[in-house]
């Protein structure tokens, strides 16, 4: 076999090994729960009956391992089960699906993390790059304070910041409805947009320039300069093939950012995103919607980490062209 | 062409040439070729040190004091005097809970990152040192915990165990300590590797005496540089898990649930920004100690190492 | 410029004239001379070897000759002229149009100097085709020619390969192909074969002298090792601390230097040991076979006897397992199969199975003395450290005990708190000697010890291991690859080759004929101080 082929199948593998031993760890989290839980969702007027049968549906008299096959199933098939709120004591069920909670908050989150790294990839290589050419230069310099500065914030001191300056302008809350025109809803993310895509280049330009510094120290850099190459030539021609795993490893690492660092600005914007839903699922301790909603981040997580992997892989030349 | 005495002696061959100084001349004079941003760093760091350690006789109420006069924002343009910044929406003073805000805060980020040091840098000491079957099992363990993204995996432990300072302080600890285990292990890997290890080795030194003469004191810097920025991510983390109401609980005082207090106003400040101010505050107070540590850090790994462009 | 690609000036013309030039280089947050005004002139058709010791400034001022200046360096002064045209007074696009066209560069490392993206044939033409010298497939049917001309095996197809598909020796001769391609006026050859070892290093060194000859192209050879410049360079110059020390005609210079620090380039050749031979052995290896994991056999039925009070060298080029051997008899690596006796007694195999007193009686001293001792422990702690765990030496009588040592390889007792960072490279590597010392061995294992060391101070370690021998009647395992530090102090040598014992003997029989093949072509590639040996050696093996 290929070993670019073979690498990258160890690497998928790997991947799905990973994934599957997080599933488990989500998962057993349910087992890991005092008690007495039923109790609690229910409320304390439960009868023993009907906290019986919420044991009964969460599955908790059988052995775990047959609980485990049972859930991966339905989660493959897209049931991600239902959540605990919407139950009462007295037996009455109005609770909902998990997938229906989740379904639309996902497209929101989705939608703002898609726009955002639309504008924050593209800008953060340029003064990533830029600011590796012209290194130790005053620009460089300046946009090295400016961003450790700004990786030392916390999110939400730097969306309080941007709501003092920008307030008059765009929204201060981002309570999008499926039914807007897409110019008010790119309107109304405008602020929490901009405080990640703030986060994002600052981290992700840093890493590129870091990046870009250690590839141009090279010899073979040096040899190209010697052989009379011009700037442009020797970044297009010889760096730039030996680039894309460094480049594919930062823009993965941050769009993993962005998928975290949605959370906290989501709550500050009361953006109705699944970041949000996971801390409300969490404070009610609502847990099939928190686990739905850690599988969908970590799955997110590990796609992109494992993305970028194969990237480096198909790149490497050593690999293309075995001995 | 050359003047100097071609006698050969070995005491006079040029080493670097260095004057000896003792150790405290030495910080001493890094001190003072140490960059405003440092200083900076350092005179903050300070303060809030000060303002942590002495905060009860600072503060000019108990923590959790009522006061009459609920919801006062602090408003640039002549407030109440007795409440500087004003009070919050069940009438506590802000000055307060700010001046216990830094203890709370900080002291549970410090206990924290403390713990996460003594879990991951003991684990990945070990696991450089006795490379086989532990080391395996322990990284491909952390391999795991870290593919999934610590926020996340805080928030789902804390939904199963619920939100009390032990069991955030304990989960907190847990999920960093990968990272420290990580960079533990990487950098005593490159020390156990040197010829001095063997050397110490081949003499038949034990392995405490390899752990501590030989490599602790070599993985020290990068292991300082590396409890500051740990030090200010886990102070971040707690404050946003508190901004999200999963973190400190009420009525202790934290600077992340006052982020949180204040950020009823928000859809107001487009008419009046110091509404913000409840807000900026005490997430200011969080921004300013975490840029502070990230200043210092930076200079003292440019110091130790020389060469290092990130993170 | 005024002339044009084809046929330039006549041989002995003035090519590179460099008058006064100083260099800085910036490190430690401050400036520092590297090059300190020096001048130089080349004229067409002439090879120059530029030689000197580490931090010499040659290779800094052999790139100044193209006008470029590394990063992190800054050509502060002094004139430039090449062929005519004032390098310091062109912009960095005017330089980069002579770059690779008219000034070419062979580069130490050739594995890491090639991208590893591109095909070497690519890489080979790429500058004259860029320069609009000659168009692709004419370029390329000459690189095809010139990597012939190189005695590159299949030519036709090398050069369709990938950097990591072929070897180091090989990668050279194509960076000298790439360097020939726009066939430029000047070649700077800076270190290129320092990374190789010798056998390979006389087939590159025969195929880049030829090509220089037939295209008749001016060089700057920049190396530290004079019987490698001896065969390349028409005339040599010496620099030192960035100063120039003295420059002649090759024959010259090796006949009759006018410095003595120019001697003191070859002063390890002047060393001479004289063999005794002694049946009393100290430590005997018998029939050992080694492997890494189990899996990748590196040591073949090794078998070495090591006579008491004397030296035993083990030489062989890398990979040949004499570290591996090394490693065996310290325990760190015990052997699939045979033993090792120690004073007639078996000795265990592993490290952890032998006692305090047999871990003593056998210490080493490593290559890179730098890495050899904690940074961190004072030069007090490093040699006081076998003293407390042997000896049981505590206090004042420790003290005592490190003056005397310190004392013993040279050293004064100011060195005793000092850190291993202010030493140079001799003072560390003769505390690393005290560190052995100080347990009171029999036998020293050194692991080319001297190969990271300048000349003048190898020479004096190497006097200090003999004294040291005829002192305390100390046994040495002195493994290396350099033969003149083999004559220099072994009494028996061992030639391995892929981790089997070609020969053991006295030095006397070992390095007189009868050879075996192996050593034969081990011993004849190791260049001479003469300017005709490579023509010599040409001679004999074709």
């Amino acid at each position: 076999m290929h070993p670019v082929l073979y690498t990258v199948l160890q690497r998928l593998g790997l991947g799905l090994l990973t994934l599957f031993i997080v599933s488990i760890i989500i998962f057993s989290s349910i087992a890991l729960l005092p008690g007495d839980f039923g109790q609690q969702v229910l409320g304390q007027a439960a009868l023993p009956e009907t906290v019986e049968a919420f044991r009964r549906e969460l599955g908790l008299d059988k052995p775990a391992w047959l609980r485990y096959i049972d859930w991966i199933a339905a989660v493959l098939q897209g049931d991600l089960g239902t959540s605990f709120s919407g139950r009462a004591s007295s037996g009455d069920d109005a609770s909902r699906s998990v997938w229906e909670l989740v379904a639309p908050r996902l497209s929101n989150t989705l939608f703002l993390a898609g726009f955002t790294a639309l504008i924050a990839v593209p800008l953060s290589l340029f003064l990533g790059i830029t600011a590796a050419l012209k290194r130790n230069s005053i620009y460089d310099r300046s946009v090295n304070a400016v961003t450790l500065t700004t990786i030392s914030f916390p999110e939400f001191f730097l969306a309080y910041l941007l709501i003092v300056v920008l307030a008059g302008i765009f929204p201060t809350l981002s309570n999008v409805t499926p039914d807007m025109s897409l110019g008010d809803r790119i309107l109304k993310i405008a602020l929490p947009s901009l405080t990640m895509t703030l986060v994002i280049v600052a981290h992700m330009m840093r890493m590129t320039r870091a990046a870009l510094i250690n590839l141009l120290a090279s010899p073979y850099i040096e040899m190209a300069q010697l052989k009379g190459a011009s700037r442009a030539k020797v970044i297009i021609k010889h760096a730039l093939p030996n680039a894309w795993a460094p480049i594919a490893t930062v823009i993965a690492f941050n769009l993993a950012y962005l998928v975290v660092g949605v959370v906290v600005v989501e709550v500050v914007f009361v953006y109705p995103g699944i970041g949000q839903l996971m801390v409300d699922s969490v404070s009610s301790r609502d847990i099939p919607v928190a686990q739905a909603c850690a599988l969908i981040f970590a799955a997110t997580y590990i796609l992109l980490n494992l993305i970028a992997d194969v990237v480096g892989i198909v790149t490497n030349p050593r690999l293309l062209h075995p001995r | 062409m050359s003047e100097e005495p071609q006698t050969y002696s070995a005491a006079g061959e040029v080493g670097q040439v260095r004057l000896r100084r003792s150790y405290g001349q030495r910080v001493w004079i890094a001190l003072k070729k140490a960059p405003i941003s440092a200083w900076f760093g350092m005179i903050v760091i300070a303060f809030y040190a000060f303002v942590a350690i002495f905060g009860p006789f600072l503060a000019p109420y108990g923590e959790a004091e009522v006061f009459a006069k609920a919801d006062e924002p602090w408003t640039v343009f002549g407030g109440d005097p007795a409440h500087f910044f004003g009070t919050d929406q069940i009438g506590r003073d802000v000055l307060t809970r700010l001046i216990y805000g830094a203890r709370n805060t900080i002291g549970i980020a410090l206990v924290t990152t403390l713990l996460s040091f003594l879990i991951g840098g003991t684990l990945g000491l070990v696991a450089a040192i006795n490379r086989s079957w532990l080391d395996q099992i322990l990284s491909r363990g952390v391999d795991v915990l870290m593919s999934i993204p610590s926020l996340i995996f805080a928030l789902m432990l804390l939904s199963i165990f619920g939100s009390s300072i032990p069991s955030l302080v304990m989960i907190i600890a847990i999920l960093d300590s990968t990272r420290v285990f990580r960079l533990t292990r990487s950098v005593a890997a490159n020390v156990v590797v040197m010829d001095y290890v063997e050397a110490a080795r081949l003499r038949g030194e034990g392995i405490g005496w390899v752990m501590r003469k030989e490599i602790l004191p070599n993985i020290m810097p990068p292991l300082v540089a590396e409890f500051g920025l740990r030090f200010s991510f886990v102070f971040l983390t707690i404050a946003s898990l508190s901004f999200l109401g999963l973190g400190i609980q009420p009525p202790t005082a934290d600077w992340g649930s006052m982020v949180r207090d204040g950020s009823r106003f928000i859809q107001f400040v487009a008419y009046d920004w110091t509404l913000a101010l409840p807000s900026l505050l005490p997430a200011g107070a969080v921004a300013l100690l975490t840029v502070a540590v990230n200043f210092v850090v930076d200079w003292f790994l440019h110091k130790t190492s020389g060469l290092r462009d990130d993170h | 410029m005024t002339t044009d690609s084809g046929k330039r000036g006549e041989k002995g013309d003035i090519l590179v004239e460099m008058k006064n030039v100083e260099i800085d280089g910036f490190s430690d947050e401050r400036w520092h001379d590297i090059v300190k005004g020096v001048d130089l002139t080349l004229r067409r058709g002439e090879v120059m070897g530029l030689i000197g010791e580490s931090g010499a400034g040659k290779s800094t001022l052999g790139k100044a000759a193209m006008g470029y200046a590394q990063p992190g360096c800054r050509i502060k002064s002094g004139s430039i002229i090449f062929d005519g045209i004032d390098l310091m007074a062109l912009s960095e696009t005017e330089k980069r149009k002579l770059w690779g066209s008219r000034i070419a560069y062979v580069a130490q490392s050739a594995a890491a100097s090639f991208n590893p993206a591109h095909r070497l044939i690519d890489q080979t033409v790429e500058a004259t085709v860029d320069h609009d010298i000659s168009n692709d497939s004419d370029a390329k049917a000459d690189a095809v020619d010139l990597y012939g001309a190189l005695q590159l095996p299949d030519p036709e197809n090398i050069g369709t390969r990938y950097p990591h598909q072929v070897s180091g020796g090989q990668l050279q001769r194509i960076m000298t192909a790439m360097a020939m391609s726009p066939r430029p006026d000047l070649i700077i050859f800076d270190e290129p074969t320092t990374a190789l070892d010798v056998t390979t290093q006389v087939e590159v060194l025969v195929a880049m002298r030829d090509i220089v000859e037939k295209f008749n192209t001016a060089a700057i050879y920049i190396t530290h090792d004079l019987a490698v410049v001896a065969q390349m360079a028409d005339f040599i110059k010496v620099l030192r601390y960035g100063d120039e020390v003295e420059e002649a005609e090759t024959r010259q210079m090796l006949s009759e230097p006018k410095e003595d620090y120019t001697k003191s380039l070859w002063s390890v050749r002047a060393l001479q040991k004289e063999e005794s031979p002694s049946d009393d052995i100290a430590l005997s290896i018998k029939n050992v076979d080694a492997a890494y994991g189990n899996t990748v056999k590196v040591l073949h039925d090794v078998s070495i006897d090591i006579p008491r009070g004397r030296t035993v060298s083990v030489v062989g080029e890398s990979g040949s397992g004499k570290s591996t051997t090394a490693r065996v008899i310290t325990g760190l690596l015990p052997p699939m199969s045979g033993s090792i006796e120690f004073n007639g007694e078996p000795l265990p195999a592993a490290l952890k199975d032998r006692n305090k007193d047999q871990l003593r009686r056998i210490q080493m001293i490593y290559q890179m003395a730098d890495t050899a001792m904690n940074p961190k422990q004072t030069v007090a702690e490093i040699i006081g450290r076998p003293l407390e765990f042997y000896h049981d030496l505590r206090g004042r009588q420790r003290d005592q005990k490190i003056a005397e040592l310190l004392k013993m390889i040279e050293l004064d007792d100011s060195f005793m708190d000092r850190l291993p960072g202010e030493l140079s490279g001799g003072q560390k590597q003769r505390i690393c000697i005290a560190r052995a010392l100080a347990a009171d061995p029999e036998v020293i294992i050194c692991d080319e010890v001297t190969s990271a060391l300048d000349q003048i101070v190898q020479e004096g370690i190497l006097k200090l291991l003999l004294r040291l021998q005829k002192e305390l009647n100390i046994t040495y395992l002195f493994i290396t690859h350099d033969i003149a530090v083999v004559t220099a102090i072994s009494d028996e040598i061992v030639v391995m080759f892929q981790g089997q014992v070609v020969e053991q003997g006295l030095k006397s029989k070992i390095l007189a004929p009868p050879f075996p093949d192996y050593t034969q072509l081990l011993l004849s590639s190791v260049p001479e101080m003469d300017p005709d040996w490579l023509d010599k050696l040409v001679d004999e093996r074709s």
